[in-house]
């Protein structure tokens, strides 16, 4: 059941969480540093030992490393949603709210919208930071969307999983530490270096982890190859972990209330 | 601004939907909850006459802030009914919501906001017209005027209180409560929120008032009703508590016996509920009125 009041509701609570960030940039910046230090880091001191292999082409090591680093700024962002959530939860805000006559789900919306705006600042900043030491990407318009696409709904996911530790942490830290596992799974994928050259049972998890996928397929879409069936993989990892984590975050949500 | 004729009160009074009937404003019935193995209501009866205000008086843990979330539709009872402004709050809990107003036991402020910002979310969420005005409007009643354009986070612990309060009468909800509202503040930030409650009660709102200070309910209240191992022991005006003592006592005790005589004599052991341990203690010299106070409950 939709409330009367939600579309209303979102977009003052949307603003009102938006404002928090506008007057904390510090945390958008934040969210860049890291991926920015690991993408210098690779590029200028590992990168020239590290072997792309024929597939990735005449383009340079950072052409071929920028997908990885996206999602590793994803993952550092969406630790802000986390942390902006349980402060109002701690705060007592969230009950405010839903002792107000307020569309109930808009409260979590709104901290979901601002997430994904803040993450996309965040991603442009990466990406120009990027251009600015020589990635470049001959992709047309589609494929650009494409890009786009996916990064919006693996933040989404990614998000909605945030939520979750959110709305259940206990303190600030372990509110935002459920994002260092996802930091540091594009370390074991096929964002940093093929996996090929990986021992055995690290090469089959990286082959079968959600990041490899995505990574291949943003990869793909900005060097212009053929996508193939992997951008089938890709969605599939987006959308069930954007479910799954919808569905868990919708019942604590609900929880909280007995 | 000006050219309109004299704005009356109503437009900024939130879209409460009206009373479903002329009963209290506030009615509670056989209300049970539990916390796994913890009973911490077991069949709780309360009502708020329309206009007035009643203080909940319980020691700390009584389960005041519990009775209070449900109230407010934050927490589910396990058995019993409750109504506030005549609407039930587990299936009529937009209506209640839209009836009611909360100030919780802390603090609830957005500190990354201003003082006025804080406000206006509120009209906004509320749905009223001119939240700006409704901002000013309420700054000034609160004496925060001045701060209004300050983030909440550099106020002061009283001035913090004194928005919160200030939030929970925008749109002018039927039915305030205030949990524990002078809890951890100074005595002049306290007088400020009693100054508060007594405004609103000549205003007409109803209140329902929690608080450990037998002071604080002498000081508002019109009714007084004591929550101890998980029941309302009494319900009654001030005089008709302090009545409950008996007549003996007032021989050996030459001022009116305080609310805090009779609140240690009530809560006393021997109800087949656990007394917190300072109570528990300081009941060893009261045992006696227990037992009359027990006999006479039927009374009241
Ligand atoms: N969410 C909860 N889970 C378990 N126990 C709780 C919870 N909330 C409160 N309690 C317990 O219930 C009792 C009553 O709490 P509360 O309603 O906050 O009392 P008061 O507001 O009168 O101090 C206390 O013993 C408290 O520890
Ligand atoms: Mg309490």
């Amino acid at each position: 059941m939709m409330d009367r009041h939600f579309w209303g509701d979102t977009a003052v609570l949307t603003r009102r969480s938006l404002t928090h960030v506008l007057r904390s940039p510090d945390t958008i910046v934040t969210t860049a540093v890291m991926p920015v230090a690991i993408m210098l880091l690779f590029v200028f001191v590992l990168g020239g030992s590290i072997d792309t292999g024929a597939g990735a082409g005449a383009g340079s090591y950072v052409d071929y490393l920028l997908p990885g680093i996206l999602l590793i700024t994803v993952a550092t962002g969406v630790s802000y949603t986390a942390y902006r959530l349980f402060l109002d939860l701690q705060g007592g805000l969230l009950e405010r709210f839903r002792s107000m006559p307020v569309a109930r789900t808009s409260v979590l919306w709104a901290h979901v919208l601002t997430s994904l705006v803040a993450n996309v600042v965040s991603l442009v900043l990466v990406v120009g930071v990027a251009v600015a030491i020589g990635f470049r990407s001959g992709a047309a318009v589609p494929a650009w969307l494409g890009v786009v696409g996916i990064m919006l709904l693996f933040t989404l996911a990614l998000t909605w999983l945030a939520v979750i530790p959110g709305l259940t942490a206990t303190s600030v830290e372990g509110a935002s530490a459920f994002s260092y596992p996802l930091v540091f799974l594009p370390f074991l994928s096929s964002a940093f270096a093929p996996t090929d050259a990986m021992p055995g049972p690290v090469r089959w998890f990286a082959e079968h982890q959600p990041v490899t996928a995505i990574v291949d397929a943003l990869r793909a879409l900005l060097t212009q190859q053929p996508v193939g069936t992997g951008i089938w993989t890709a969605l599939a990892w987006c959308v069930g972990l954007l479910v799954l984590a919808v569905l868990v975050a919708a019942r604590t949500y609900r929880r909280k209330l007995s | 601004m000006s050219a309109e004729p004299a704005p009356a009160p109503t437009p900024t009074r939130a879209a409460a939907p009206a009373a479903a009937s002329s009963g209290p404003a506030v009615r509670v019935r056989g209300l049970t909850k539990s916390y796994g193995d913890l009973a911490v209501l077991r069949g709780v009866d309360l009502d708020v006459a329309r206009g007035s205000v009643l203080a909940l008086l319980g020691s700390n843990g009584a389960g005041k802030t519990t009775l209070v979330k449900i109230l407010s539709t934050l927490l589910r009872a396990d058995s019993g009914t409750a109504s506030v402004n005549g609407f039930d709050v587990a299936t009529q809990a937009r209506d209640v919501r839209a009836s009611l107003s909360l100030t919780g036991q802390f603090a609830a402020v957005d500190g990354l906001l201003t003082g006025r910002e804080n406000l206006e979310l509120v009209a906004r969420l509320r749905h009223l017209p001119r939240p700006g005005a409704i901002a000013d409007e309420l700054l000034a009643r609160f004496s925060l005027t001045e701060a209004g354009g300050r983030r909440a986070a550099t106020f002061s612990g009283g001035m913090q209180r004194r928005l919160d309060l200030a939030m929970s009468l925008v749109g002018h909800p039927a039915v305030v409560v205030l949990d524990e509202p002078t809890t951890g503040l100074d005595p002049e930030a306290r007088l400020g929120v009693w100054a508060a409650v007594a405004e609103l009660a000549a205003g007409g709102t109803s209140v329902l008032l929690t608080t450990q200070h037998l002071e604080e309910a002498e000081r508002l209240a019109d009714r007084i009703a004591i929550l101890h191992g998980g029941r309302i022991l009494v319900d009654g005006t001030l005089a008709e508590l302090t009545a409950l003592l008996p007549p003996a006592r007032v021989e050996y005790v030459e001022k009116r016996p305080s609310l805090e005589d009779v609140f240690l004599a009530l809560t006393a052991s021997g109800r087949g509920v656990p007394a917190e341990p300072s109570t528990a203690t300081s009941a060893a010299s009261t045992t006696s009125t227990t037992t009359r106070t027990t006999e006479r409950e039927g009374d009241l």
